[in-house]
């Protein structure tokens, strides 16, 4: 940045002089002076907490849509192969959720009563029915760090189905008077925060109902309390605690961003049957709420189809996982999405122009229309393997064409594996499917119009005129969303129609951002408490807390660099024909946001990333290396599967975890082999039998032939150097 | 930055276009409009040291029709303008030093937070009172309570982005 020391009029020489009294036009000048530097410096200091702030933001993001992909490729599969094909047998269990759907059998399935409480047992105990003092001892038992015995955790997770499946679809609730509720937004298994909401506004009860607005669980490390306590809250207070579902309450979300790992991890014995019931719980969960008819609450927002009289009328718990529609062939869901993108991009100028827009808004990238969108970036390109099924992709490719709303059943049906259901329910199911899935994955967008939210991968971006209209429909005033982290924990939006909370703070970093909620009366205005649960945040001035978060984001990006290393080397090289082992700035600029996609200003951000530079040009191999990143120590021969096991780390984690059906933690050397098979299929790459058997080898822990997966995904954790300098 | 002498006029032109492009890009709201009151912010961190009264009428020759939004189009070419013929300069920092000084009549070397507060408030272009806290909790020594003006200088003189 440039604010170097140009020439200027030297406004204070009268200054050198030392007066006893300040004249009162020098002290004017001295304040003037001192007043805008300082201006100078907090400007400076905003914009480098706006980049930082783009870098987690992007480096979310990206992990959600790799996410969605890889479960687009699980259905592919599921959809396209025979019943006896093993890459569908290994999978076909996440897509079967209602094996046993009679609720007699979950009853004894889930049931408690054979599970003995010893003697030894240190924690809470509970009684049932739950009543205040119950679920208070609860908040207090987990505030010292104790555990709930699991026998109890079923029994609250027990009641809490059975209550939750009389609750609608949508909650409609009343303000009396002289009377507020409260609305919290994403807590995200932050239980301090939660705790700190408690302690400022005091615990749920009658007199104090409370609205949470999902998005429970994940990414913090006591989500599983945090459930406990709102559902115990929930038992005992049924007409004054509400909670709607997040995109996060779904059980392969949670595979890849921690749940699951925490429940295992805190219940080994009876982990798998908590996280049965889990499933089936957040399956129940309502998706909205409705203050006084006026004020609508829901998780993600809304789109041009958001209807709340069809959402009243959805099978809710049908959809177990909010990612894909029940029993529906890939192509329907792809020939309708790209149908409605195309129908309402009508005036936006195409779907192109539409993506345009959607990466600009949410990545400032500096030129968004020049960038390249290669296939990973995009929802709509399913990953194929080539080597499976190209032919599937050329038969997909001429039903995109042939679909639409008006596709002809009989061809659906065939080509469906999953051919059960009735062929007219289809279309009902997605539409409703469509529904939910707007009201748990969409953000607003500044502009008009409705497009498919792709910086995620689900659910849309929804414009100003959508709420307008939407809102109008319903005879609404306000929405009320949570989702995306915002730095004061709310913020307006569409003519301050929309409002943003959001509860988990320093979500980021120590520093990013705080937490906050809501407390609304019944003249439906709402009012702000903010937070930030780290006690030693608040004592950092804005610039060390924006110091602080920018080495983090930092961290996080020379990590992102690192573990694509071998394909920016390759990529540099392309701009050093010569073998120089020298690019200039702008070709490491242009080669790195070509192979990250993260739409980040590297032009910016290149003071931060490149050390030392000579003339302009960076050493590119030298640069890699001050990335600083070690690797584990790890004898393998195959550096290219290393590099495959970096890049993935995320989506290796969930296929483990899809394929441990039971839940155990570790899987067969067979189960590894086929998780790798299932890797290389959706990447599109071949990875030899012979390497996975030498990195199974080496990484064999207990030697029993079966493979610890935290134990794995912890061998190949990197570490960064730079962390404690 | 690396800048050799003997770059055409042309390349200057499109170096300043990609700096405010940039600075620009952080703040937009959708693809080529920001809030007007960001304005300050991205000219200060494009090195410029307006005045407040330079702000407004810089804010008021680019803004459309008080909608409270600039655009790109009308924004780029005013600010090339400023950035080109050094409409608001940088103040040397020696003169930030000076400027302390001044305040410090005693000669102390610091200045004791009423004293700064006093003349940040009421002098000038007055602080707010959310800038004035954020200021002192920033600069203040831990223990005295005081602010020891030479630190200061050396901290809001540095640029960040090195």
């Amino acid at each position: 940045m440039g604010c170097g020391m140009g020439k200027s009029e030297l406004q204070l020489k009268k200054c050198d002089r030392v007066s006893i009294s300040v004249p009162a036009a020098t002290a004017i000048r001295a304040a003037l002076l001192i007043q805008r530097w300082y201006r100078q410096y907090v400007a400076r200091l905003e914009m480098r907490r706006r980049c930082t702030w783009n870098i987690f933001q992007s480096i979310e993001y990206a992990g959600e849509q790799d996410q969605i992909k890889l479960y687009n490729f699980f259905g592919f599969l599921m959809d396209h192969f025979t019943p006896a094909s093993s890459e569908r047998n290994l999978i076909s269990h996440i897509f079967r959720e209602n094996e046993i759907c009679r609720d007699t059998d979950w009853e004894r399935y889930f049931c408690y009563k054979s599970i003995e409480v010893p003697e030894s047992y240190t924690g809470p105990h509970l009684t049932f029915p739950m009543t205040f003092c119950g679920v208070s001892k609860l908040v207090e038992a987990f505030k010292h760090k104790q555990q709930l015995h699991a026998r109890y955790v079923l029994q609250i997770l027990g009641e809490t189905w059975r209550l939750l499946r009389i609750l609608p679809n949508i909650n409609y609730v009343s303000i009396c008077h002289n009377q507020e509720i409260t609305i919290c937004g994403d807590l995200h298994g932050q239980f301090e925060d939660l705790l700190l909401i408690f302690y400022k506004n005091g615990l749920p009860s009658s007199e104090k109902p409370y609205v949470f607005n999902g998005d429970f669980v994940d990414r913090g490390k006591n989500s599983l309390e945090i459930l406990l306590i709102l559902f115990g809250f929930l038992l005992v207070y049924p007409n004054d605690v509400h909670l709607n579902r997040g995109n996060h309450e779904d059980h392969i979300v949670n595979l890849r961003y921690g749940f699951t790992k925490e429940i295992l991890g805190k219940y080994r014995v009876h982990g798998k049957k908590i996280l049965k019931l889990l499933q089936k719980i957040f399956s129940w969960l309502p998706l909205a709420t409705v203050i006084d008819n006026k004020v609508l609450i829901v998780h993600g927002g809304i789109s041009d189809m958001t209807d709340l009289n069809v959402i009243a009328r959805v099978d809710r718990h049908k959809y177990v996982s909010a990612l894909r529609p029940t029993k529906i062939s890939h192509q329907a869901i792809n020939g309708s999405k790209t149908q409605t993108m195309n129908r309402k991009n009508g005036e936006a100028g195409g779907p192109a122009e539409g993506r345009r827009r959607v990466y600009s808004l949410t990545h400032h990238s500096p030129v968004p229309a020049q960038r390249h969108h290669p296939p990973r970036r995009s929802l709509h390109n399913l990953p194929i393997s080539n080597q499976l099924s190209w032919s599937l992709e050329d038969e997909l490719k001429r039903r995109r064409r042939l679909a639409g709303f008006d596709q002809s059943y009989g061809e659906m049906n065939k080509s469906d594996s999953d051919s059960d259901s009735e062929p007219e329910g289809k279309e009902t199911d997605e539409r409703e499917w469509k529904q939910i899935v707007d009201l748990l994955w969409s953000d607003p967008m500044p502009q008009n119009g409705c497009i498919p939210n792709e910086v995620r991968g689900g659910g849309c971006y929804f414009g100003p005129d959508v709420t307008e209209e939407v809102l109008e429909r319903h005879n609404l005033q306000l929405l009320i969303r949570s989702h995306e982290c915002k730095q004061d924990g709310y913020e307006f939006c569409h003519n301050r129609k929309v409002l943003t909370i959001f509860s988990a703070s320093n979500y980021y970093e120590v520093g990013s951002n705080r937490g906050a909620y809501i407390r609304m009366g019944c003249d439906l205005v709402p009012h702000f408490i903010q937070y930030q649960a780290s006690r030693t945040c608040r004592e950092l001035t804005l610039r060390q807390s924006i110091g602080w978060t920018e080495r983090s984001a930092l961290r996080a990006l020379r990590e992102t660099l690192f573990v694509h290393k071998s394909d920016l080397i390759s990529a540099f090289k392309e701009f050093d024909p010569n073998n120089t082992g020298m690019i200039s700035l702008r070709h490491w600029a242009s080669a790195t946001e070509n192979i990250l996609n993260l739409g980040l200003p590297w032009r910016v951000l290149r003071s931060q990333l490149v050390n030392s530079t000579k003339y302009g040009m960076v050493d590119y191999q030298q640069w890699i290396r001050e990335l600083s990143i070690t690797e584990p120590k790890l004898e393998i021969s195959d550096a290219s599967i290393l590099d495959t096991m970096y890049k993935n780390h995320s989506n290796l984690e969930t296929i483990f975890r899809i394929i441990d059906t039971d839940h155990s933690g570790s899987i067969s050397f067979e189960e590894f082999r086929q998780t790798w098979k299932l890797l290389s299929s959706h990447l599109k790459t071949e990875i030899s039998d012979e390497a996975i058997a030498d990195l199974a080898q080496s990484i064999d822990f207990n030697k029993d032939g079966s493979i610890d997966i935290n134990e794995f995904m912890e061998a190949f954790r990197l570490v960064d150097l730079s962390a404690h300098t | 930055m690396v800048e050799s002498n003997n770059q055409s006029a042309e390349n200057t032109m499109s170096e300043v276009h990609k700096r405010i492009k940039a600075a620009f890009e952080r703040f937009k709201l959708s693809p080529n409009t920001v809030d007007v009151r960001e304005i300050g912010t991205i000219m200060y961190s494009l090195g410029c040291f307006p005045s407040q009264a330079d702000l407004h009428d810089f804010i008021a020759e680019v803004e459309e029709d008080h909608s409270g939004f600039i655009h790109l189009d009308r924004f780029l070419p005013a600010m090339t303008k400023v950035l080109l013929e050094h409409k608001f300069p940088p103040i040397p920092k020696e003169h930030l030093f000076q400027a302390f000084e001044v305040l410090d009549k005693d000669s102390k070397g610091y200045l004791e937070p009423e004293e700064l507060t006093k003349y940040m408030t009421q002098e000038g272009e007055p602080f707010s009172q959310e800038e004035m806290d954020e200021m002192l909790t920033a600069f203040s020594d831990q223990e005295t309570n005081v602010i020891y003006y030479k630190d200061i200088v050396s901290q809001l003189t540095i640029d960040p982005g090195n």
